[in-house]
């Protein structure tokens, strides 16, 4: 069973009385450990496939499993208790609140999660040591540079070690070089086994994926087999650390 | 999300913007402070009116007075009794719920005359020993004329604080002690020995007053200025009830008869039926319970004795302690509606300041959202922030209020200091937690309604 699949997935919004269907008919399935890159022009409906793979947002028609769940009959309760535990953000904003400190910022997603302020303590400086920025916990995002922002913004995305992660441009904000970086660290974190989905309109950046996933007009357009996945892969990608 | 970091956030918001904070809670310190110190102005006026009403007996008395007959029975004027030992000895005998009973003559327009100066003594009363326990006197210096005194008409009286200063000077203006014990006054040329003394009586606040008088230095005399009299300096201040009964001169009931009533028998003196006329009957009653009953049974067994005859009236403390609550209950009520309101101000103020505090956090609650924050976690640290402040609010709200009745106090020292109650600081804490949280409900449910995706998108 695939960690996530998605069966003839719609969603249709209603815009002055206009009906735009942002998703039209997407089924697709993506398994655990895969780092796949989610990729189309602005306005093609990656955003929104994002969004609902991500439980922010609920389809209009079709089912979506997330680790055996349900997740189009789920409430909205039970939507934020799975983007707690199951699912990992990284925003192209970076998303921080300036108020907290880089700890407090990763210790967000545990704080609703219900864990204990030694053990809060205890994994975000791990998820920080992840990103090797534990000498950096007690400032705050304003002190950090946009690539060191990006890998807080990571590590709380991984704090409550989620099935899956998913990164919305997130390097969209940041110079190449950093953005290099950022995006080695994504590979090392799926060698370590992390499912991750990174969103872009950039083909480059969706080359060093092992799978893409193109949405032209709320389809699938080069529609994978994920079995024949392997085939679709950029030679430069087989050889993992070697990338552009 | 747990209470807990709900609470410290709520601190950690309120930080961060301190002066904006400060400014909304200040409508909520302003509400508590007044609503505290309205309920203390109001019980310190509670409590003038209780010492006053034990100073006069307390509710329990019932005095009964003679009165002009009713027009139906005008023709029978020189068959009407009046108010006689008789009508004492058949309340006694008949009347159960009466457990007290005290005679009282009194002697109009009386001069005394002592120690060189001559006063009109406000009341100069004959009455039985009975009188002091019926009039919750206290003989602080020597004794209370007793039986023996009355049945043998003895020439003693027993003076209140108030004739002692005027006839013998106040203690205070003289810088010593007086007590006229063993003195002798001339009641109407009648000469009497003073065998007691009557303490002082006043309010607590008066006492108050008092002693801080005492220590603040005196007014300076100019040597060799003429003497003047300084004009009225509050020499009341205990009240009109404690100035009655300070003035008060009692000699035994039969003194009063045969020294001053019996040689004008005829006019005012002996009754009808030939036994001496009484001024008034002072009853108690156990319970205030049975006040009506008490006064039914009193009024039948007079009736009776009086042949049918009217010519007495009741009158209870009643409708004096009814006024006083019925004003207390007013203050109360226009004080408390002035303090709620601004309270109620304070609670827009906070609701306006959450209002703009949201929208301002519209991508904070995305992000809290997007990490797994459900609606309710929201809905709950929007509620506890506004509840945060106005917590907050209504501590420093108590504080200020000692600071506000403090102030009251100096600009107006009146007989009814204000006095803070602990219930009364609860319920104005309690008000503040309840504004807090009604004031947070509408920006919290629009804050939780938020759509996490929007709520990212927003700038």
């Amino acid at each position: 069973m695939a960690l996530l699949e998605l069966r003839d997935v719609h969603k249709t919004y209603h815009l002055g009385g206009e009906e735009i269907r942002a998703l039209d008919g997407v089924s697709m399935d993506i398994e655990a450990g895969e780092f796949i890159s989610i990729i189309g022009p602005s306005g093609s409906g990656k955003s929104t496939l994002m969004h609902i793979l991500g439980c922010l947002d609920s389809p209009s028609r079709g089912t979506i499993k997330l680790d055996g769940l349900m997740i189009e009959k789920a409430t909205s309760r039970q939507l934020a208790s799975i983007r707690n535990q199951k699912i990992g953000f990284v925003f192209q904003f970076f998303n921080l609140l300036p108020k907290l400190n880089v700890l407090q910022n990763v210790e967000l997603p545990m704080i609703y999660a219900g864990a204990n302020a030694k053990e809060r303590r205890d994994r975000a400086m791990e998820a920080l040591q992840l990103v090797q920025l534990e000498n950096r916990a007690k400032h705050r995002p304003s002190q950090l540079s946009g690539g060191q922002q990006q890998r807080v913004a990571i590590a709380r995305a991984l704090v409550n070690s989620p099935r899956i992660v998913f990164a919305d441009e997130p390097t969209g904000n940041l110079d190449s070089h950093t953005g290099e970086a950022i995006l080695n660290l994504f590979r090392t974190l799926t060698q370590q086994g992390r499912t991750i989905v990174l969103v872009t309109h950039d083909p480059e950046i969706a080359a060093l994926t092992p799978r893409r996933i193109e949405i032209r007009d709320g389809k699938i357009s080069v529609k994978v087999d994920p079995r024949l996945a392997g085939l679709d892969r950029v030679p430069a990608v087989a050889e993992p650390g070697k990338a552009a | 999300m747990n209470l807990w970091s709900a609470i410290t956030l709520g601190f950690k918001e309120i930080w961060s913007h301190k002066f904006r904070s400060a400014l909304t809670m200040l409508g909520i310190i302003l509400g508590v402070s007044s609503l505290v110190a309205m309920s203390a102005l109001t019980a310190g006026m509670e409590k003038g009116m209780k010492e006053a009403l034990i100073a006069i007996g307390g509710l329990q008395k019932i005095r009964v007075e003679r009165q002009e007959l009713p027009i139906e029975q005008r023709h029978l004027r020189d068959q009407a009794p009046g108010v006689t030992m008789d009508d004492l000895k058949a309340i006694r005998a008949s009347a159960p719920l009466i457990h007290e009973i005290s005679p009282e003559m009194r002697l109009q327009r009386a001069t005394v005359t002592a120690n060189g100066k001559t006063i009109r003594p406000f009341m100069l009363n004959g009455v039985w020993p009975e009188a002091i326990a019926m009039n919750e006197h206290v003989v602080e210096h020597g004794r209370m004329f007793n039986e023996i005194d009355d049945e043998m008409a003895r020439s003693v009286c027993v003076i209140g604080t108030e004739t002692r200063d005027e006839l013998f000077g106040d203690p205070e203006k003289m810088g010593h002690e007086v007590i006229p014990l063993g003195e002798t006054i001339y009641i109407n040329s009648v000469p009497f020995t003073i065998i007691g003394m009557f303490q002082h009586y006043e309010s607590e606040q008066a006492k108050k007053i008092r002693e801080l008088k005492a220590k603040e230095p005196k007014v300076p005399v100019v040597p060799g200025a003429p003497k003047r009299n300084r004009g009225w300096g509050g020499g009341r201040q205990g009240g009109f009830v404690f100035y009655i009964k300070n003035a008060m001169i009692y000699i035994p009931l039969n003194t009063m008869w045969i020294k001053f009533k019996a040689g004008n028998a005829m006019q005012a003196g002996l009754s009808t039926t030939g036994t001496p006329k009484l001024d008034n009957l002072q009853l108690k009653i156990g319970d205030l319970e049975t006040l009506t009953p008490a006064i039914q049974q009193v009024h039948n067994v007079l009736m009776s004795s009086h042949k049918g005859i009217e010519d007495f009236t009741f009158r209870t403390q009643e409708d004096w302690a009814e006024q006083i609550a019925n004003q207390i209950k007013n203050a109360r009520l226009s004080g408390g509606m002035i303090a709620a309101i601004s309270l109620l101000v304070g609670g827009i103020g906070i609701m306006n300041i959450m209002l703009a505090s949201i929208t301002e956090r519209v991508r904070e609650i995305g992000i809290r959202k997007s990490v797994g924050a459900t609606t309710f976690d929201v809905f709950v640290q929007i509620v506890v922030e506004s509840m945060v402040i106005a917590l907050v609010g209504g501590l420093l709200g108590l504080i200020t209020s000692f600071g506000l009745v403090q102030l009251l106090r100096s600009l107006s020292p009146t007989d009814n200091a204000p006095l803070i109650t602990a219930s009364a600081m609860l319920v104005a804490f309690a008000f503040s937690a309840l504004v807090g949280v009604v004031a947070g409900l509408i920006p919290a449910v629009k804050a939780s309604r938020l759509h996490p995706i929007q709520a990212l998108r927003y700038d």
